[in-house]
C-alpha cells in the first residue's frame, strides 16, 4: 500500500466514528427517528474488508451499516441526510439508518431482517457467476444471524453451487443483549462452516491491517474459483445494540477493556511505529474529519424533506 | 389458434421466453432433472442445460432470496415454489424483501423477478398442501399477484410477467393443468393488472379468478338453461386489482356474486364486495354474495374436502339468491 492508502484507511475509520457520534447526538435531539445501530468499535472490520475489494465486488450487510456506507465512499452528508429522512438521502429518506445502499458503488444495503440478506447475497453471486463476471460478493452479518435458518440455507447453497461469496461474520459478542455462548451451540462461530465443508478463518477485527490482509488473500482464492469462504471477525461494539439499550447484559468494565484495545488507537500506533505517519499527521486528519462531519450535519439538517408525492414513488417500475 | 392445455401454455411461455432472452433462467425444487413436479419444465433441462434450469435444495427462503439477488444483477429469474403452501417458508423473502427492496432503497433496486407457484385444493393432499392463500400475498404493496384461469391467459400473462421489471407472484392452479383452451399461435402478452369479461351476460355479475372461473362457467351454463344470464368477470390479477370491468358490469346488473376458492374471511370476496359498495353503492339492488371455502383446515377425506370447497351448486344457489 502507498502511504496515502494507509492514511485513507485511518481517515475512513475516524470518519465512521465521528459521523456516528454526530448521529447519536442528532438522535438524542430527536432528529433521527426509529432505530439507530452504531458501529463504533467495529470500524476496522468494514474498513479492512471494503479496502480489499475490487470495484466489481459487491458488498451487502445487515442493519449496522453506516460503516460500510462510508467505506464504499458514500459522502457522510448523504448518510446523515438519510438518517434525518431527507429527500436527498441515499435512499431518498425512505430507508433510514438500516437501509443505506448505493448501487453505483456496488453497495447492496443495509438489511434489517436478521439473516434475510444472506440468501440474497447468494443470488448476487449467482448472478455474477451466471454472467461470467470476475466478481465476488462480500456478505457481512452479525453473530446473531448465524442461528437463523436463512444462514444455513444460504451457506449450503453457496457451497453446492460453488458461488463466489465471502461470508463475513462480525462476531461482536452479542446478538442484541444475548451473549454468543447463550445463543449459539458453538461460540467459535467459524465451526459452523465446517458442516458445509467450507474453508474458514478467524481474524482479529480490531486490527484493520489484519482484516485487510486476510480479506485480500481470501478474495484472491475465491476469484480463482475456490468457492465460498467463511470468515469470522472478532470485534466489539462499544455502544448498545441500538440507541436506548439499557445494557443490562454486560458490565461497564468489559466495555472498558475492549475500548483499551480500540481499533483506531491500534491503527494509530501501527502507523506511527511503522513510520508511515506521526501524531501530527494523524491529528490533522482528525481535524479534517471533524470539519467534514460538522459540515455534513449542517448539510443534512438544511436538506429538504421529501415531498408528499414521494409517498407513492418507487413502489413499482411499471 | 391451437387447443392446448394450461400446463402446455405455461410451459410454452417459459420455453419461448428462455429462447428469446438468455437472461431468463429457472430455479426451484425438481425443475431440472425431474422435469417439474407438475411437469411444466419437462424437457427444459436437456434443452437449456443445468446453468439455466437449476435444481435447488429444498430451501424455499433461499430459492426466493437467491432469485431476488440474481434479479438485482439484471437477470430475469423465474423461481418455482413447488406449491404456494411452501411459500410460507419463504414469506420473509416474498413480502419483506421482494415487495419492499425497490421502495425502501429509494428506487435504486430493480427486481425483474417471477415466482411461479401452485395454489388450490381438491386433490386430497391434506391441510398443509391444499391451501389457496392467494389473498394474503395480494395484501402487500410492492408485489404483483397474477392468477390466470385459462390457457390463453396463463401464457400471455406469464410472458408479460417475465418481461416485467417488477416482482411478480404467478399463481397457477393444481387442478387446471389439464384444462384445454384456445391459445394464439403467435407471440403475445396480456397486460398485468387487467380484469376481463370471460362471459357476457345481463342478469348477475359473477366475479372470480383461477380455478373458480371454471366452476363459475359451469354454473353459468346451468343457469343459462333456466334463462338466467350471468356476466363473468375474471380478475386474473389480484394486485393490482382492476375493478373497472367489475364496476361496469355491476352498474348494468346491479347484482354480484364473488367466487373464490380461499377462505371467506379477509378474502378476495371481501375486498371486491367492499369496493363495489364504496364505488357503486347507488347501484346495489341486493346484498352481494360471497362464495368461498368453508372456514376449516382442508381435510384429507374426499367427501369432506369437497364439502369444504366451493361447488357449482353453491354458485348457482348464490346467483338465484341475489336475483
Amino acid at each position: 500500500m502507498e502511504r496515502e492508502q494507509y492514511l485513507d484507511l485511518y481517515y475512513q475509520m475516524v470518519l465512521i466514528r465521528l459521523t456516528e457520534e454526530a448521529a447519536a447526538q442528532l438522535y438524542q435531539q430527536g432528529k433521527i427517528g426509529g432505530f439507530l445501530h452504531l458501529y463504533i468499535g467495529q470500524e476496522a472490520v468494514s474498513t479492512g474488508i471494503v479496502s480489499a475489494r475490487l470495484p466489481q465486488d459487491r458488498v451487502i450487510t445487515a442493519y449496522r451499516d453506516h460503516g460500510v456506507a462510508i467505506n464504499v465512499g458514500i459522502p457522510a452528508k448523504l448518510v446523515l441526510a438519510e438518517l434525518l429522512g431527507k429527500a436527498n438521502g441515499v435512499s431518498k429518506g425512505k430507508g433510514g439508518s438500516m437501509h443505506l445502499a448505493d448501487v453505483q458503488r456496488n453497495f447492496w444495503g443495509g438489511h434489517a431482517i436478521v439473516g434475510a440478506h444472506l440468501p440474497i447475497a447468494a443470488g448476487l453471486a449467482l448472478g455474477d457467476q451466471y454472467q461470467g463476471k470476475d466478481a465476488v460478493t462480500i456478505c457481512m452479518f452479525g453473530d446473531g444471524a448465524t442461528n437463523i435458518g436463512f444462514f444455513h440455507e444460504a451457506l449450503n447453497l453457496s457451497k453446492v453451487w460453488n458461488l463466489p461469496v465471502l461470508w463475513v461474520c462480525e462476531n461482536n459478542q452479542y446478538g442484541m443483549g444475548t451473549a454468543v455462548e447463550r445463543a449459539s451451540a458453538v461460540s467459535e462461530i467459524r465451526q459452523k462452516a465446517l458442516g458445509y465443508d467450507m474453508p474458514n478463518s478467524r481474524v482479529d477485527g480490531m486490527d484493520v491491517i489484519a482484516v485487510r490482509e486476510a480479506t485480500l488473500e481470501i478474495l484472491a482464492q475465491i476469484r480463482n474459483g475456490q468457492g465460498p469462504h467463511f470468515m469470522e471477525v472478532i470485534t466489539y461494539r462499544y455502544r448498545g445494540h441500538s440507541m436506548g439499550d439499557p445494557e443490562r447484559y454486560r458490565k461497564a468494565e468489559e466495555v472498558k477493556q475492549w475500548q483499551e484495545n480500540d481499533p483506531i488507537g491500534i491503527y494509530r500506533r501501527y502507523l506511527e511505529s511503522h513510520a508511515i505517519a506521526n501524531a501530527q499527521d494523524l491529528d490533522q486528519i482528525d481535524r479534517r474529519v471533524e470539519q467534514e462531519v460538522a459540515e455534513a450535519v449542517r448539510f443534512a439538517e438544511e436538506s429538504p424533506e421529501p415531498p408528499p408525492e414521494a409517498l407513492f414513488e418507487d413502489i413499482y417500475v411499471e | 389458434m391451437a387447443r392446448i392445455t394450461y400446463r402446455e401454455a405455461i410451459s410454452k411461455a417459459l420455453w419461448e421466453e428462455m429462447e428469446r432472452d438468455p437472461s431468463v433462467f429457472i430455479l426451484g425444487e425438481e425443475v431440472g432433472v425431474w422435469g417439474g413436479t407438475y411437469a411444466v419444465t419437462k424437457g427444459f433441462y436437456d434443452h437449456f442445460g443445468p446453468k439455466r434450469v437449476m435444481d435447488t435444495p429444498i430451501a424455499e427462503a433461499t430459492i426466493v432470496g437467491a432469485a431476488i439477488g440474481a434479479a438485482l444483477t439484471g437477470l430475469r429469474p423465474v423461481a418455482e415454489l413447488m406449491t404456494i403452501n411452501f411459500a410460507f417458508a419463504a414469506m420473509d423473502h416474498i413480502v419483506n424483501q421482494a415487495a419492499k427492496l425497490r421502495y425502501m432503497f429509494g428506487g435504486q433496486f430493480t427486481l425483474p423477478l417471477v415466482i411461479r407457484t401452485v395454489s388450490g385444493g381438491g386433490r386430497q393432499l391434506g391441510a398443509t398442501h391444499s391451501q389457496t392463500p392467494d389473498a394474503i400475498f395480494a395484501h402487500f404493496p410492492g408485489l404483483k399477484v397474477v392468477a390466470p384461469g385459462t390457457p390463453r391467459d396463463a401464457k400471455g400473462l406469464l410472458k408479460a410477467a417475465i418481461r416485467s421489471n417488477d416482482p411478480i407472484l404467478f399463481i397457477e392452479h393444481a387442478t387446471l393443468y389439464q384444462m384445454r383452451g384456445e391459445v394464439p399461435d403467435e407471440d403475445y402478452t396480456i397486460p398485468i393488472g387487467k380484469s376481463t369479461i370471460q362471459r357476457p351476460g345481463r342478469d348477475v355479475t359473477l366475479v372470480t379468478y383461477s380455478k373458480m372461473l371454471e366452476i363459475s362457467m359451469k354454473a353459468a351454463e346451468q343457469l343459462s338453461k333456466e334463462g338466467i344470464e350471468v356476466e363473468i368477470v375474471d380478475l386474473r390479477c389480484l394486485r393490482p386489482l382492476d375493478m373497472e370491468p367489475v364496476l361496469q358490469s355491476f352498474k348494468k346488473t346491479n347484482r354480484a356474486v364473488i367466487v373464490e376458492e380461499g377462505w371467506r374471511s379477509y378474502g378476495v370476496g371481501s375486498e371486491v364486495a367492499a369496493r363495489i359498495y364504496e364505488e357503486a353503492f347507488d347501484y346495489v339492488d341486493a346484498p352481494i354474495q360471497r362464495i368461498a371455502q368453508k372456514e376449516t383446515p382442508l381435510p384429507y377425506n374426499r367427501t369432506l374436502e369437497q364439502l369444504a370447497l366451493p361447488q357449482v351448486e353453491d354458485v348457482v344457489r348464490a346467483v338465484k339468491e341475489v336475483l
